[in-house]
């Protein structure tokens, strides 16, 4: 038979206890790092929600790579091979250029510069919440990717691991209002910390000594200082610097470099990392 | 109560956890209708003796590891809302269409406010009441989802 009436505790008493669990365990997520490894354990849970709605999307680009006609293909090919060949051809400028480097930093006694490992990822998602930028990689501690671990694309860094599952992570943007970066001008190797804003295409470079050489164009790189990002990696460009007399501190808006919503594929950075800062 | 056709809650749970992560471009994510909110409220009113605060605290937490939010957000947000769906559902059943929007648009801006608060405790500022465009959109999806799920349960005969 139905009972007519709930049974148990109250609605109130049950709001109440669960209410306070709730504010409990908010409080312990956000001072404590308590249930990192439970929620990198529950990604096995969280892949396949967002593989799913990913899903249309990988559908539509198998069927885009069938349907492709002969010539298109041809051209592409073309394309890539030039590609390739002009890409060759700077490499091995480069492969003189970074022995004669090594050659000289021995000279100097610095530290060897160690190549980096990178990793191909593919992104699955993006958060759905609008105040946060984080993408979702396939990729995660079966790669070797870790809390921590860089994350850039062909044009420069997007973010760094934040959450490492077995195939799975999320990856915090630069963009992000919680996040900064050490920075170094290329052109003078001035020091600085770009921080997100919590806009695509704003980072800020906050309390520059106002007389401080920095100018629209400056290439931004990644400093290294910190031991989080390795150095030497572009980071944005500065497209306009503030210089309000009635204000101690010159303020620069920087674009970044990396395409933060554009990514299909990402790189980790799996080497090794926290090289110190290069050129110094 | 017999074990029936439970199975339906569940799939309409886990459906609405996908529309809840699905990419979206970033300026529509402001406009994304709070589905697991919307479900809740719709399952509380059609079996209120059987799912309750419990319930919805339950999907929170699924919502909250889904989302990547700090876990307890939306659990806290959810069962502050089941507990207002509760307290009104025979009210809301002699309701009319347009009074049962409105009273979805509060309990989903309810949800949107705790939620809000939690996101102000993080230090994540929000300008102005962008926050309750959710309550709206999920309001306007109520009259559209609310009978489209009533007359699956009936046929499957959920109670």
């Amino acid at each position: 038979m139905k009972p007519l009436f709930t049974r148990g505790p109250s609605p109130e008493f049950r709001l109440l206890v669960l209410g306070l669990l709730a504010v409990v365990l908010i409080a312990a997520d956000h001072y404590t790092n308590w249930f990192q490894s439970t929620r990198e354990r529950l990604s096995g849970f969280v892949a396949p929600l967002y593989w799913l709605t990913d899903a249309p999307e990988r559908v539509g680009e198998w069927a885009g790579e069938q349907f492709r006609s002969r010539e298109e293909l041809q051209e592409e090919n073309s394309r890539l091979k030039r590609q390739v060949l002009l890409l060759e051809q700077r490499s091995q400028l480069l492969a003189a250029v970074k022995a004669e480097n090594t050659q000289l930093k021995e000279l100097m006694n610095a530290a060897e510069m160690v190549d980096d490992r990178v990793l191909v990822a593919q992104v699955i998602g993006i958060s759905p919440d609008p105040l946060e930028h984080v993408l979702l990689i396939d990729k995660g501690r079966d790669d070797g990717l870790d809390v921590g671990t860089p994350v850039m694309d062909a044009s420069g860094l997007l973010g760094q691991v934040i959450e490492a599952g077995d195939a799975f992570s999320r990856v915090l943007l630069i963009t992000d209002a919680s996040h900064a970066i050490p920075v170094q001008l290329l052109r003078n190797s001035m020091r600085s910390v770009a921080e997100g804003t919590g806009h695509l295409y704003h980072l800020k470079l906050r309390h520059l000594a106002s007389t401080s050489d920095i100018r629209e164009g400056d290439l931004l790189l990644s400093s290294g200082l910190g031991g989080r990002f390795p150095a030497g990696y572009p980071v944005g460009e500065v497209v306009s610097v503030t210089r309000d007399p009635g204000r101690p501190f010159a303020e620069a808006e920087v674009l970044p470099r990396g395409r933060m919503n554009r990514s299909r594929f990402v790189l980790a950075v799996v080497g090794d990392r926290g090289q110190g800062l290069a050129g110094e | 109560m017999q074990a029936n056709n439970r199975w339906l809650v569940a799939a309409t749970i886990f459906l609405s956890l996908l529309l809840a992560v699905m990419p979206l471009p970033q300026q529509w994510l402001w406009f994304r209708p709070a589905f697991p909110a919307l479900l809740v409220i719709f399952w509380i009113s059609q079996l209120p003796q059987a799912l309750g605060v419990g319930f919805a605290w339950l999907v929170g937490i699924l919502e909250d590891l889904a989302t990547g939010a700090s876990l307890g957000t939306h659990a806290l947000a959810l069962a502050v809302l089941a507990y207002f769906s509760l307290l009104t559902y025979q009210r809301t059943r002699a309701f009319n269409p347009l009074q049962q929007l409105l009273w979805v648009f509060v309990l989903v801006g309810i949800n949107q406010v705790v939620g809000n608060w939690v996101h102000g405790l993080e230090g994540k500022t929000v300008p102005g009441l962008t926050f309750l465009w959710p309550a709206l959109t999920t309001a306007l999806l109520w009259p559209w989802v609310a009978p489209m799920l009533r007359g699956m349960s009936r046929r499957l005969d959920i109670r």
